[in-house]
C-alpha cells in the first residue's frame, strides 16, 4: 500500500505552519502524529497535495496543571497521556482514555490534538473531553482563539477548525473536590475502534448531590455525542443504583448509530446504555460517593 | 526420557531452534528480501465488482506513469493460452480475466514497473470498464434452478454445482435413525476465514533467457509440486521441468494458504519470461484476505442416533460447500471434501452417512485448510458440536457421554464407520486426565452456584480425533502425484551430515527436529545435521508441508534413510573391526562388538572410513534416499476443555481456562511440540470467537483488511494450559503422529460448547461461529437475562 | 516531485538518503539501506511486523515517513546484538522458543525491548498489554511472554552484578 505523491513540508515555527496551510487552503493537511491521515493516504481513501508535517515545531508536546485547567499540547503522544504521574493521579479518565485508542505502538507516534482534529466519532479523546467540558485552542493566521468542545465537532469528520488553524493546545478543568471520572469502551479486540464506548464525569457535593454530570459517548452517532439530557437529569440526584440506570437509560436515547461489522443499531444503543451505566458507576466511585 | 545424551540431542530433547539465531538477528530471507539486479516490481488492477463483464480495459495512462513499463491484459496471456490455469482440483481458474470477473477484488491486470511506488502509480491509472452482471453469493441461492449460472466458460454447464460427494451406508444409517430412541438434528455453519499468515503471498520470477531456466523465489509450501505444476501449465510455450527451479526460501507462515497456485504468480512468471527480467510481486494484506484461498465455508446439518441410555448409533451429515467461483481446493485428488469423514470423530459409532455438496458462487476460489487437515476442522466441530447437543437432550453430563462412547483403548486399530483405520488412541485416559487438571467437579459445582445467582459460565469439553500425515499413495495423490515424501542423507568424512527433504517449513522448526530424527537414528549430534528444503534443485522431491505431514511422512523418511546409511555403516563397522555384522550391536552412535565392549566404532569412525577405507567391492560414501510411503495415516487425539464467563450486559465471552491434553505419539522436541500447540490453540480460539469473512448482497467482501478481519492479540489470547498423554502410531518408524493443526481442529468445538453450556439452562442448544458478542448479547435479550 | 536529502542515524551509523516525500520509513529501510529485518504484514497499522525504534520508543514504520525521521534515532532488528552478544530479549526468544516463522519476530523483540527499558520487572499483564500492537499468528504468545520474563530476569541479574 503506497500512498499518491504529496509533497511534505516541515515548518519550525507555528507561524510557519499556518503560513503554509493558508498557502495550500485545497489540498493542506496537517501531519501531527500520522496514525489516521497515512493509512487513509496509503489506503488512497484520501489525497493531499501537501503535508505540514508539526513535528518539528518545538514546544507542542506537554503536560501541565497551570490556572486551574491541565494543559495538554496539542501535539503529546497518548502514550505520553498514558504515562504522566500527575495524570494518572488526578485524572484516570484520561488514562481510561488513551489506553484504549488503538495498539500500545500506535500510541507511541498518535497524539490527543490529533485524536480531535480528525474529527472522527470513532476517537476515543472526544466523548472523553465532552465529558470533562475541555476547551480546544486552535491556532490561525488571526491568532489565537479558544473553541468549547461542545461547539467543536459539526459533523464527520468536520471540526470548527478552520483550514489554516492547528489544534495546539486542550484544556481540561482541573478536578475539584468530590469529582470523578471514568471512560469504558467494548472493542472486539485490541486496536479495534468503539462498538461503543461512553465517558462519565460527575462532580458531587458535600451533601451527596449530583452538582455536575458530564456524560460523552463513541462511534454512536455521525458526531461524537454529548448526552445533555443525561447530564441534565442527573443534576441534584442522589448518585444511586437506579438515579445512574436512569441516566445511562436517557443517553443511549440520544445516540445515532450506523450498523455495521461491530453490531445492529439495536446492539449499540444498548451497549452505550450499558457502558454509560458502568462508566457513571466508575466515576461516581472514583469521585468518593457509593 | 530421551534416549541419546544432551550432546547429541536425538528425539524428546527440547533443543534450542537451530533456525533461530538468523531469525533472531532479522537475517531471515523472506520472498520481499529477495533483491535481484535489474528487477522489476509488478502490482495488479483488482475488480471493485462481484460479477461483470470486462468492456474495456484503458492502459494508455498508466503506460504514461514514469517507471511503468507494461501493463499486462488477460488478452495478453491469451496470446499463449495462459489465461486460464487449472486448480489442484483439476478445476478451471482464471489467471487475468478476458471476459468477465467473478468476484470482487480479482486480479484484472497487471502493471510492471522499476519499483513498487510507480507500479501502484499505474495500477491507479489504469482504467477499467464494466458491465455488473446479477452477483450469486448465497451458496443455497446458487443452488436453486433458475440461479443465473456462474461458469459460463464451461461448455454445456447449466447449473452452478461443482461436485457430489458421499460416503457411508445411507440406507443402515437411515435405518438406525428411524430405530432410535432419540435423536437430535442441528445446523452448523463454519464460515469462511483466512489464514493471514503474518507474511503475505509474493514471488520473485527470474527468467533467464540465455540459458532459458526460471527460478521462482515464492512463498510456497510445496514447492516441488509447484514446479511439476509449472511445467505442466507452462509447457505449452516451452518451460520444461528441468529448467523450472522453484525456491521457497523463509516462509513467514503458511497454515495451508501457500498451497495453492494463485494468478500472481503466474503472471509474474509470465512478466519475467516476457521481459527478460526478474520480476517481484509481494500482495499486501488487503489482497491476501481477499482474494487468497479462504478456508471452511461449510454449511452442514448433522445428526446423531442415539439410546436412552447415550449410547450413539448413528451419525448422518448433509453439507453445502461453498467453494467461490472454482474449486481451488488444495485436497488430494480422490477427495472432493477431504477427509470430511472422520466425522465419526472419537466414538464407536456403528453406522454413518456423510455426504457434501459442492457449489459455485461470486466469491474468490478455494477451499483450502486454515491449519487443519482437509476439512478435519469441519468434521471435528460438527461431531462434537452435535455431541453436546445429545447430551443436552438426554440430559446427561458431556463428560459422561463422551466416555461412555469412546471408541475403547483395546479396540484400536480400530474401523471405523466411514472406512478409515484408526492406528491408536486412548481416548478415556487423555479425557480424565483434562478433566483432572482443570478440576471438572469443582467447577460444576461452581457453575451451579453462579447459575442461582444469576451469573453465567460454562465449561466446553471437545474430544477430538485428527487425520494426518496424507498419505498411503493407493488412495492419495495431488494430481496424480503420490503423496509419498523424501528424505535424503548424506554423511560428509568427518562424521557430519547435511540432510535435504522434500517438505517446506513454515515456521514448524524443520531445521532442528529433523537434525533430530537423524541424530536419534544415527548418533550424530543434531548441531551437526544441516537441513536443507525448499530448493526444487537439490532437495528431493516431495509433496510438500500442509496437513501435518511433515513429522508422519518426511520425518518417517528421514528415520529410515538413515537406517539405510546405519545398514551400510554396520558392513563398514565389521569391517574396521574384523568381525561379522552379526556379531555387532547398535548403540545410539556406535556399533560394539558383542560382548567385549572395548571393540567398537562410533559413526564418526566409520563415515571417514567410508571415504579412506571402504572395504573392497563396495561403494564409497555414506548416503541415502529414501521416499516414505505411509501405510497408514496417523490418528492425534486430544481432550480439551474450556470455562468461560459471559458478560451479561455486552455479551462478551472471556475465556478463564483453557486445558488442552494432547497425544501425538513420540514426541521429537517437546518444546516445539507444545509450541505448535499453543499457536493452533490460538488459531482455533480465533474464528470461534473473533474472525470471519462475510459478503453482502452485492459481493462486496467484508473482513477483507486487518480493520475487519480480527487476528488475535496478546489480549485476547488466553494463558493456554497443556498436557499430555503418549499413545504411539504403531505404523509410523519412530511412533510419531502430527501435531501442528491438533489444536486448530479442539479449540473451536470446545469453546463454542463452553458458551452454549453457559446458557444451556436458558434452552440454547447452539450458536454458529464466530461467536460475537452481540449474537450472545442477541440471546441473552431474547431470554430476558441481559442485564 | 518533491526529494528531501535525510539523514537518520540507523543502529547508531549516520545514514543518508534523498528521499520522496511519500517514502515510508519501512521501505527506505529495506530498500535503500538494504536492512531487511524489518517486515511489512498489513496495510493498516494493525499487525506491528514492521516495528522499530524511533529514539528508543516502537513506532510503526510502515506509517512514517522516511522524511519525518530527518534527525532522529532508529533501532532496527539488526542493531540489537551488540559486539557478538545478542540482546538479552535475543536470547529469551531463543531460550523460550518465542518464535516459530520468524517474521513477526523483530518487531516484537523491539516493542520487549523498549517495555524492559522502562519497566525492569513486567507483570505478564503488562508484558501482554504491550505486545498487543504486535500479531503473531504462530506462538500463540504464550512463549513470548515467557521470553520477555527471561530476559527481564536477566537484565535484572547483570545490572545486581554491575
Amino acid at each position: 500500500m503506497i500512498p499518491s505523491s504529496f509533497d511534505y513540508h516541515a515548518p519550525a515555527t507555528l507561524a510557519e505552519a499556518v503560513a503554509l496551510l493558508g498557502k495550500y487552503p485545497e489540498d493542506a493537511k496537517v501531519l501531527s502524529g500520522g496514525q489516521s491521515l497515512l493509512p487513509l493516504l496509503k489506503l488512497r481513501l484520501g489525497q493531499a497535495g501537501h503535508l505540514i508535517d508539526i513535528g518539528k515545531i518545538p514546544g507542542l508536546e506537554y503536560i501541565k496543571e497551570e490556572g486551574g485547567m491541565l494543559r495538554i499540547g496539542g501535539r503529546t503522544r497518548e502514550s505520553a497521556l498514558e504515562r504522566s504521574e500527575i495524570v494518572q493521579k488526578r485524572y484516570p479518565i484520561l488514562v481510561d482514555t488513551a489506553k484504549v485508542i488503538a495498539d500500545p505502538i500506535v500510541r507511541n507516534l498518535a497524539t490527543v490534538g490529533g485524536n480531535l482534529a480528525h474529527g472522527d466519532p470513532g476517537n476515543d479523546h472526544p466523548a472523553t473531553m465532552l465529558a470533562l467540558g475541555a476547551q480546544v485552542v486552535a491556532m490561525g493566521k488571526s491568532g489565537e482563539r479558544v473553541i468549547p468542545i461542545d461547539k467543536f465537532f459539526l459533523g464527520l469528520f468536520r471540526t470548527a477548525l478552520q483550514p489554516d488553524e492547528i489544534l495546539t493546545e486542550i484544556r481540561i478543568p482541573a478536578p475539584v473536590e468530590g469529582s470523578g471520572g471514568a471512560y469504558v469502551k467494548l472493542e472486539r479486540k485490541v486496536g479495534d475502534y468503539a462498538t461503543a464506548a461512553s465517558a462519565a464525569y460527575v462532580v458531587i457535593g458535600t451533601q451527596g448531590f449530583v452538582e455536575r454530570a458530564g456524560i460523552g459517548l463513541t462511534n454512536l452517532g455521525p458526531t461524537p455525542i454529548k448526552a445533555t439530557a443525561a447530564e441534565k437529569y442527573l443534576i441534584g440526584k442522589k448518585p444511586e443504583t437506579a438515579a445512574l440506570a436512569e441516566a445511562a437509560r436517557i443517553a443511549a436515547q440520544a445516540t445515532e448509530p450506523s450498523a455495521d461489522r461491530r453490531g445492529a443499531v439495536e446492539y449499540k444503543r444498548e451497549m452505550a446504555r450499558v457502558l454509560t451505566g458502568r462508566a457513571l458507576k466508575k466515576a461516581v466511585e472514583r469521585a468518593g460517593g457509593k | 526420557m530421551p534416549k541419546t545424551s544432551a550432546e547429541v540431542q536425538g528425539m524428546g530433547h527440547s533443543m534450542k531452534r537451530k533456525e533461530d539465531p538468523r531469525f533472531l538477528r532479522g537475517k531471515g530471507n523472506y520472498v520481499d528480501d529477495v533483491q535481484l539486479p535489474g528487477m522489476l516490481h509488478m502490482d495488479i488492477v483488482r475488480s471493485p465488482f462481484a460479477h461483470a463483464k470486462i468492456k474495456s480495459i484503458k492502459t494508455e495512462a498508466a503506460l504514461k506513469v514514469p517507471g511503468v513499463l507494461a501493463v499486462i491484459t488477460g488478452e495478453t496471456l491469451a496470446k499463449y493460452n495462459l489465461h486460464w490455469m487449472p486448480t489442484l482440483m483439476s478445476d478451471t481458474q482464471m489467471v487475468l480475466p478476458v471476459e468477465k470477473v467473478m468476484y470482487q477484488s480479482q486480479e484484472v491486470a497487471a502493471v510492471i514497473a522499476t519499483d513498487r511506488y510507480a507500479a501502484a502509480d499505474g495500477v491507479e491509472a489504469v482504467e477499467v470498464e464494466y458491465d455488473p452482471l446479477p452477483v450469486v453469493i448465497d451458496p443455497w441461492e446458487a443452488i436453486k434452478p433458475g440461479a443465473p449460472v456462474l461458469r459460463t466458460d464451461k461448455k454445456g454447464k447449466e447449473d452452478n454445482k461443482i461436485f457430489h460427494w458421499e460416503v457411508g451406508d445411507r440406507s443402515g444409517t437411515d435405518k438406525a435413525f428411524k430405530d432410535a430412541e432419540v435423536t437430535v438434528k442441528q445446523d452448523i455453519y463454519l464460515p469462511r476465514i483466512h489464514v493471514a499468515s503474518i507474511e503475505t503471498c509474493g514471488c520473485v520470477a527470474d527468467f533467464d533467457k540465455v540459458n532459458g531456466k526460471l527460478t521462482v523465489y515464492m512463498t510456497t509450501q510445496a514447492p516441488h509440486a509447484i514446479r511439476t505444476v509449472f511445467a505442466l501449465v507452462a509447457g505449452h510455450v516451452g518451460l520444461s521441468e528441468e529448467k523450472i527451479r522453484i525456491i521457497a526460501p523463509d516462509i513467514g507462515g503458511g497454515f495451508g494458504g501457500k498451497v495453492p497456485v494463485y494468478p500472481g504468480y503466474v503472471i509474474a512468471v509470465a512478466a519475467s519470461v516476457v521481459i527478460g527480467k526478474p520480476v517481484k510481486w509481494v500482495e499486501d494484506r488487503m489482497e491476501n484476505l481477499q482474494a487468497d484461498s479462504f478456508a471452511r465455508d461449510y454449511h452442514m446439518t448433522a445428526e446423531l442416533a442415539a439410546k436412552k441410555d447415550g449410547t450413539i448409533t448413528a451419525l448422518r451429515i448433509k453439507t453445502l460447500a461453498d467453494h467461490g467461483y472454482a474449486d481451488a481446493a488444495a485436497n488430494p485428488s480422490k477427495f472432493p471434501a477431504g477427509l470430511f469423514s472422520v466425522c465419526t470423530g472419537s466414538y464407536d459409532v456403528k453406522k454413518a452417512f456423510a455426504e457434501v455438496d459442492g457449489v459455485y458462487t461470486n466469491k474468490p476460489p478455494g477451499g483450502i485448510a486454515y491449519r487443519c487437515s482437509f476439512r478435519v476442522t469441519e468434521a471435528a466441530h460438527a461431531i462434537e458440536r452435535i455431541t453436546d447437543v445429545l447430551a443436552q437432550e438426554l440430559k446427561m453430563d458431556p463428560a459422561d457421554l463422551r466416555m461412555k462412547n469412546f471408541i475403547k483403548k483395546e479396540q484400536f486399530p480400530y474401523k471405523a464407520a466411514l472406512g478409515w483405520e484408526y492406528d491408536s488412541g486412548d481416548y478415556h485416559a487423555a479425557l480424565k486426565k483434562a478433566m483432572d487438571k482443570i478440576g471438572y467437579a469443582e467447577l460444576r459445582k461452581e457453575q451451579a452456584e453462579k447459575r442461582a445467582r444469576g451469573e453465567l459460565m460454562g465449561i466446553g469439553i471437545c474430544s477430538f480425533t485428527e487425520i494426518v500425515g496424507a498419505g498411503p499413495s493407493k488412495h492419495f495423490d495431488i494430481l496424480g502425484i503420490k503423496m509419498f515424501d523424501s528424505a535424503e542423507i548424506r554423511v560428509h568424512p568427518t562424521g557430519k551430515a547435511i540432510a535435504r527433504f522434500g517438505t517446506k517449513s513454515q515456521g514448524q522448526g524443520h531445521e532442528t527436529t529433523y537434525a533430530q530424527i537423524v541424530a536419534e537414528e544415527l548418533g550424530i549430534p543434531a548441531a551437526h545435521v544441516q537441513v536443507e528444503e525448499g530448493d526444487t534443485d537439490t532437495a528431493p522431491y516431495g509433496l510438500g508441508t500442509y496437513a501435518s505431514r511433515s513429522t508422519p511422512v518426511a520425518g518417517a523418511a528421514g528415520a529410515l534413510a538413515a537406517r539405510k546409511i546405519r545398514e551400510k555403516a554396520k558392513k563398514i563397522a565389521a569391517h574396521l573391526l574384523e568381525a561379522s555384522e552379526e556379531d555387532l550391536v547398535w548403540e545410539t552412535g556406535k556399533f560394539s562388538v558383542k560382548g567385549a565392549p572395548g571393540r567398537s566404532k562410533t559413526i564418526q569412525e566409520i563415515a571417514f572410513a567410508a571415504y579412506t577405507n571402504h572395504p573392497q567391492g563396495m561403494e564409497a560414501g555414506l548416503e541415502a534416499i529414501s521416499y516414505y510411503d505411509p501405510p497408514n495415516l496417523t490418528f492425534p487425539f486430544g481432550s480439551y476443555i474450556c470455562v468461560v464467563d459471559i458478560d451479561r450486559g455486552t455479551g462478551m465471552v472471556k475465556i478463564r481456562r483453557f486445558v488442552a491434553v494432547d497425544d501425538c505419539g513420540n514426541i521429537i522436541n517437546p518444546m516445539i511440540v507444545d509450541g505448535q500447540i499453543h499457536g493452533g490453540l490460538t488459531m482455533g480460539m480465533a474464528p470461534a470467537l473473533l474472525e470471519e469473512i462475510t459478503y453482502d448482497e452485492s459481493g462486496n467482501i467484508q473482513g477483507g483488511s486487518f480493520m475487519d478481519y480480527l487476528v488475535p492479540t496478546s489480549m485476547e489470547t488466553p494463558s493456554w494450559e497443556l498436557d499430555k498423554t503418549t499413545t504411539p502410531s504403531p505404523h509410523h518408524p519412530f511412533g510419531a503422529k502430527g501435531v501442528g493443526e491438533s489444536a486448530t481442529v479442539g479449540a473451536p468445538p470446545a469453546i463454542a460448547n463452553a458458551v452454549v453450556d453457559a446458557l444451556s439452562h436458558l434452552g440454547v442448544k447452539h450458536i454458529d461461529i464466530p461467536i460475537t458478542p452481540e449474537k450472545v448479547w442477541k440471546i441473552l435479550k431474547e431470554k430476558g437475562v441481559a442485564e | 516531485m518533491a526529494t528531501h536529502r535525510i539523514q537518520i542515524t540507523v543502529n547508531g551509523e549516520a545514514k543518508e538518503g534523498q528521499v520522496e516525500s511519500r517514502l515510508l520509513l519501512v521501505h527506505f529501510l529495506r530498500e535503500n539501506l538494504r536492512l531487511t529485518g524489518t517486515h511489512i504484514g498489513c496495510d493498516t497499522s494493525h499487525c506491528g511486523a514492521c516495528t522499530v525504534l524511533l529514539d528508543g520508543q516502537p513506532v510503526k514504520s510502515c506509517t512514517f515517513l522516511a522524511v519525518q525521521a530527518d534527525g532522529h534515532q532508529i533501532t532496527t532488528v539488526e542493531g540489537l546484538e551488540q559486539n557478538g552478544k545478542l540482546h538479552p530479549v535475543q536470547e529469551g526468544f531463543w531460550e523460550k522458543h518465542g518464535l516459530q516463522c520468524g517474521f513477526c519476530t523483530p518487531g516484537m523483540m523491539l516493542t520487549s525491548c523498549a517495555l524492559l527499558n522502562r519497566n525492569r520487572n513486567p507483570s505478564e499483564a503488562e508484558i501482554r498489554e504491550a505486545i498487543s500492537g504486535n500479531l503473531c499468528r504462530c506462538t500463540g504468545y504464550v512463549n513470548i511472554v515467557k521470553a520477555v520474563q527471561y530476559a527481564a530476569e536477566k537484565l535484572q541479574k547483570e545490572e545486581a552484578h554491575a
